[in-house]
């Protein structure tokens, strides 16, 4: 039996006292994860004023500065730490910037699958029927085409329907189409599979009896209830956004050099890979693992503590 | 499954203007309708679709609109590099993906697990090109010992040109299938693992041990049959996902197979080379999904022998 | 003589806050040749025991200290040595036989590979070794069924596979975790009558670790109680449930409604809520009482409901009727029962009354008003209004993410939108009192209470629109003995004081008896008999039902 002291707990010392908080602080990889993203985030967000440099206005370019090497090897010039690329930017800068980039489409790619799928999971685990039928074979026949596939048809789509003058300027949107359109069906199946546990628990057949509406249900009873596995999913779905967009940026069908990504960045610096300056594709792609790794450690560990089944 | 592709197939017919494409800004009127013309572009719609859908399933998807060479002359070219690296890659993952993976489910604690574990995330976290450029940069660019880019020899058996013959062909073929096969494996380290973690902790292998039963048998037995029954699923979608990976790994690494030949089509808008990569692959897809059905039906009893519940 | 000892077993879990001592210097013996039941409520920690003998423990419990002597072998030397005796002289039996076994091995091949790992027989003599197990604990067609997967075996069959598994190896003491809780009554005696059946003829030694104190009535020879880790009292069986000694043993067993007689309330020894004095009913002075009059408020008639379910038609061709053309009344003010096992319909013929499922054919009549045909929404909140229902499970039937006045507030603000915060708040504060709960518990969210203090939220949440009918759906299945006789007693207080109609559905016999004025017994969709309570229990007229009481395990047992 459950003894229940007699003072209500503050929202925060219910947080303290919570296992997820007890899990975060004992487990070193999550706060370093955490805190690197952190760092990343707040770096590329507030770039203009970190960096010295704005790679982007050709004014403060010199090609004199061209492929300088890091800082620390034998010709690096102290104020490009990183080096230079082939037009003589800052590669710091360059990357900061194409880290705003990607972080930007990887979360309004997840966002907006993750509206789209919740939306259609929790619909259709709802009412069921037909509707869920049609549904739930959608997101199988799209599972079974992996989201890159996925992601390059509709880019090539986008392609042919925008003409080539707009399609630099509306690239960023296709994109952001593209990948969420290719990450839905991951949502839709893990928030149907969570509504339909949901749904034939007693209180919500208690709450129909009572004569409250379905969409009041859905919204106010099922969804905060299946908000934890679409979280876990919604964090492993950013990395893989991230890395959906450097790989279409890297094969040339993302975003436009003029803006580049850190996918754009490492295709740039790869032609250069044999002519020995390494740094030019090195450092983004070091950045964007980091990137990745963090998110999907943080994810990991969101895993393992969300999920009653495994615990110890 | 058919049905969803033929749809994106008339949809990609319906979509842009591949001619402006083809031709340069200076190309007259006449010259362009002349061009439409030899290229059936002139047809009412109804009539392009159907003789698509008649020329699809003859194997004809007309001439490359960049390439102006017939579309199926193309790809017979092209596939027995990508099927060459794609079986290749799903060997390794498969095969060390699932070792690994149920070595790390039943042994959860020890060194070698965790170290397996932590590479495996930030496998999940690297992508693809990266992985590539990397693998060049070590082995072809620093060390030399392989090559970078291409097939190396082939020898010719007519209907199929195969690297294994060769030397060269032999250590051509390394580089990429690693670098494909390195994403999908942690992948699967990662399912077999949480599969077998879940299934050691479930009542029948708590009553297994209460009966005594040794626990290589509870482990190797018991648990690892079911474990694996989830491995076939995972290889179906495996093998779809490293066809659309190729696409990738053959543009680093220069690899002469379709997903080169696509993704060149996606750039230039060339629709008949698109639509019958398309087909291809939804075809590779059915055929996928119609065999994981198959051994789904051999392994498990619960599927292969039906009701006939006794009454107690 | 003395076979098993456990001496001074104490085993502990150790959590992030605090150890829990999930058992604390538990001493029993056990002869050969008899049951030993060992009871207790949930938490009370009979389970743990029962692993413990065997170092079975899930992470992160941990035998702390004590012995188990096993003939004169000590079987807890060191961790590694009781392995070699699992199967071989110990013999475990789990709750639930749908997860026991191995699903993608036959039956024959997991007993096959049982009876290798301890005796060295060919695989031939194992073969027929398994084969006259299984005749023995009652599987026709032995040879057939030897061969099938554990999915091809009903519930009742699949235990009687376990215990075959359990005692392949001529084990000498065998374990029974709660071994018929998961199944129906007819099965549950099947399965106990095969348990004592086998202790005599193979001179076993059992502990049979239940919740029931009708089945150790039935089957044990001496029954241990335990509570909270410790040990509180063993002996004899009749001389535990006459005379208890402690009071923690007599108030377990005046919880248990008895089975031979009506009594108008549980004695209840020791209180959930302390603290709390007599129940007044604050929500009373607010209550519009109806007056009773002799009428019925619902009618049934000829209720039908078949799920045309892909699920169901693809196993037996003709679709599942759940509900088969029932009929029957409930008069107003009264309790009526619906009794059956799982599978009878009565939880469906419930859904239909509250309107979650429609009837497929057939109609329900509300105050002479068929609800089955009501297609106007706001006609159909105003029966929402006076039908409502409390669940079976406390845990799911809050929802975990909303505060105990929001759960209670939903109801009454959804009927009546103009109800001022003030209003709201003393109601709300009304309704928790009149469940014998305190006003600070509207601040609290659901997993801060234990079931039964769930269960009384639910009521709380269902009296708020002032139903007439209260549907209550398994409603102290879920819950220890002496919570059950608590809720019971609420029940039926509220219902005295606000003169409430009650449909009150369950399997249990003896909860029935005492809680309502007219049974009706279901069985496979059909209503076999309605008729008042006493004349049911005393002269049942139905097959059914005169199989179904003897074979309810009644606690009066031990008196003859």
């Amino acid at each position: 039996m459950l003894q229940v002291d007699n003072k209500s707990l503050s929202t925060w010392e219910r947080i303290k006292d919570s296992d997820i908080y007890h899990s975060f602080i004992n487990s070193p990889t999550a706060i370093v994860s955490s805190t690197i993203l952190f760092i990343i985030f707040f770096c590329s967000f507030f770039v203009e004023l970190i960096t010295p440099y704005n790679p982007f206005d050709p004014s403060s370019l010199s090609l004199m500065d061209a492929f300088t090497p890091p800082s620390w090897t034998e010709d690096g010039l102290a104020r490009f730490i990183l080096g230079t690329d082939g037009q003589g930017r800052d590669m710091l800068s360059t990357i900061l910037y194409g880290c705003r980039i990607s972080l930007i489409v990887g979360f309004s790619a997840i966002i907006f699958s993750l509206i789209l799928g919740v939306g259609l999971g929790l619909t259709a685990g709802f009412f069921g029927g037909k509707y869920e039928m049609i549904v739930m074979r959608l997101t199988d026949v799209q599972l079974t085409v992996p989201s890159i596939l996925m992601a390059l048809l509709v880019d090539g789509i986008a392609r042919g329907l925008i003409s080539r003058e707009m399609h630099d300027e509306m690239a960023i949107y296709v994109l952001i189409f593209a990948i969420g359109i290719s990450e839905w069906p991951q949502f839709a199946r893990v928030s149907r599979a969570a509504t339909l546990v949901e749904k034939n628990k007693d209180y919500v057949s208690a709450s129909t009896i009572i004569g409250v509406s379905n969409i009041i249900i859905m919204f106010k009873h099922i969804l905060p209830n299946i908000l934890r596995p679409v979280l876990v999913i919604g964090t492993i779905g950013l990395a893989l956004a991230i890395l959906a967009e450097s790989t279409l940026s890297f094969l040339g069908v993302g975003v436009p050099p003029t803006t580049p990504s850190l996918g754009t960045l490492i295709r740039l610096g790869n032609d250069f890979l044999f002519s020995g300056e390494w740094w030019i594709t090195f450092f983004p792609a070091i950045f964007l693992v980091i990137l990745a790794f963090s998110i999907n450690l943080l994810g990991d560990w969101m895993r393992d503590t969300l999920n009653p089944k495994l615990k110890k | 499954m058919l049905v969803v592709a033929f749809v994106s197939f008339s949809l990609f017919n319906f979509v842009g203007d591949p001619i402006n494409n083809m031709v340069g800004e200076e190309t007259s009127d006449e010259e362009r309708a002349e061009l439409r013309k030899t290229l059936g572009l002139m047809d009412p719609i109804h009539v392009q679709f159907s003789r698509f859908i008649v020329n699809a399933s003859k194997g004809e998807f007309g001439i490359s609109y960049q390439l102006r060479r017939p579309v199926s002359e193309l790809i017979v070219e092209r596939l027995p590099a990508t099927i060459e690296l794609v079986v290749i890659s799903a060997l390794i993952a498969l095969v060390t993906g699932t070792l690994l993976g149920v070595y790390t489910g039943i042994n959860r604690k020890g060194f070698l697990s965790d170290f397996v574990l932590a590479i495996s995330l930030l496998g999940v976290s690297l992508p693809t090109f990266v992985i590539g450029i990397l693998f060049i940069y070590l082995f072809a660019v620093i060390l030399g010992i392989l090559p970078s880019f291409g097939r190396g020899e082939v020898v010719d058996l007519g209907f199929w040109t195969t690297g294994f013959l060769t030397v060269s062909g032999l250590k051509a073929i390394i580089l990429p299938s690693v670098t494909l096969s390195l994403f999908q494996m942690t992948y699967i380290i990662r399912l077999v693992r949480a599969e077998m973690m879940e299934i050691l902790q479930t009542d029948y292998i708590k009553f297994a041990r209460a009966r005594g039963i040794g626990e290589n048998s509870i482990k190797y037995k018991h648990a690892l049959k079911n474990g694996l029954i989830p491995v076939i699923t995972i290889a179906g979608i495996n093998i779809g996902t490293l066809i659309a990976f190729s696409i990738i790994t053959e543009t680093v690494f220069q690899w002469p197979g379709m997903g080169f030949l696509f993704i060149q089509a996606v750039q230039f808008v060339d629709i008949p080379i698109m639509s019958a990569y398309l087909v291809f692959i939804a075809f590779v897809f059915v055929m996928i999904n119609f065999i994981v059905d198959i051994l789904y039906y051999l392994i498990d009893p619960r599927i292969r022998v039906k009701g006939d519940v006794a009454s107690g | 003589m003395t076979f098993l000892k456990i001496n001074n077993l104490s085993v502990d879990y150790q959590m992030r806050k605090e150890t829990v001592n999930a058992a604390k210097n538990v001493n029993i013996e056990v002869n050969k040749g008899e049951i030993l039941g060992l009871v207790g409520e949930s938490g009370s920690g009979k389970s743990t025991v029962g692993n413990a003998i065997i170092n079975l423990i899930d992470e992160p419990g941990k035998v702390s200290s004590g012995s188990v002597i096993l003939g004169d072998l000590n079987i807890h030397e060191n961790s590694e040595s009781i392995v070699k005796y699992r199967g071989n002289k110990i013999g475990l039996i789990f709750q639930d036989p749908q997860t026991s076994l191995n699903p993608i091995l036959t039956v024959g091949e997991q007993l096959i590979e049982t009876i290798q790992t301890h005796l060295k027989l060919s695989k031939e003599e194992a073969k027929n070794k398994s084969i006259n197990l299984l005749k023995e604990v009652g599987i026709k067609d032995a040879e057939i069924r030897f061969d099938n997967y554990p999915h091809q075996f009903s519930g009742g069959m699949r235990q009687r596979v376990v215990i075959s598994l359990a005692l392949c190896c001529e084990p000498e003491l065998l374990i029974a975790d709660e071994p018929t809780t998961a199944l129906d009554v007819s099965i549950q005696s099947q399965i106990l009558e095969l348990i004592k059946k086998l202790t005599i003829e193979r001179n076993l030694a059992v502990i049979l670790i239940t919740h029931d104190m009708g089945v150790i009535a039935e089957t044990a020879d001496r029954v241990a109680v335990m509570k909270s880790g410790n040990l509180v009292e063993i002996g004899e069986t009749k001389k535990i449930l006459t005379k208890p000694q402690e009071n923690y043993t007599k108030s377990l067993v005046s919880s248990v409604p008895p089975t031979n007689k009506k009594i108008s309330r549980f004695v209840i020894v020791e209180k959930e809520n302390s603290d709390k004095k007599e129940n007044n009913i604050k929500i009373l002075n607010r209550w519009t009482k109806k007056e009773i009059i002799d009428q019925s408020l619902v009618q049934i008639k000829s209720l039908s409901k078949n799920f045309d379910d892909n699920f169901f038609t693809e196993s037996s061709k003709n679709s599942v009727m759940a509900v088969n053309d029932v009929s029957f009344d409930i008069k107003e003010g009264e309790s009526f029962g619906l009794v059956g096992e799982s599978g009878s319909g009565k939880s469906t013929i419930a859904k239909m009354i509250v309107n979650l499922f429609k009837p497929s054919s057939g109609d329900i009549f509300f105050n002479n008003v068929c609800i089955t045909k009501i297609k106007k929404r706001s006609e159909l909140m105003e029966f929402r209004k006076q039908i409502q229902m409390i669940f079976q499970d406390p845990y799911s039937s809050l929802n975990g993410r909303l505060k105990v006045k929001d759960i209670i507030a939903e109801p009454i603000t959804l009927h009546n939108p103009s109800i001022s915060n003030i209003d709201l708040n003393n109601y709300i504060y009304d309704l928790l009192e009149s469940v014998e709960l305190t006003q600070k518990s509207a601040d609290r969210y659901p997993h801060e209470f234990s079931g039964g203090q769930r269960q009384r939220i639910s009521i709380a949440r269902a009296l708020a629109t002032q139903p007439r009918l209260l549907v209550c759906d398994e409603p102290t299945s879920a819950l220890d003995v002496s919570i059950q006789a608590q809720i019971l007693n609420l029940l039926k207080d509220l219902q005295e004081q606000l003169n409430l109609t009650i449909l009150f559905i369950s399997h249990d016999l003896p909860v029935v008896r005492q809680m309502c004025d007219r049974i009706g017994v279901l069985k496979d969709g059909k209503l076999c008999e309605v008729s008042n309570t006493e004349d049911l229990f005393l002269k049942p007229s139905h097959e059914y039902t005169r199989e179904l009481l003897r074979l309810m395990p009644k606690i009066e047992s031990i008196y003859n």
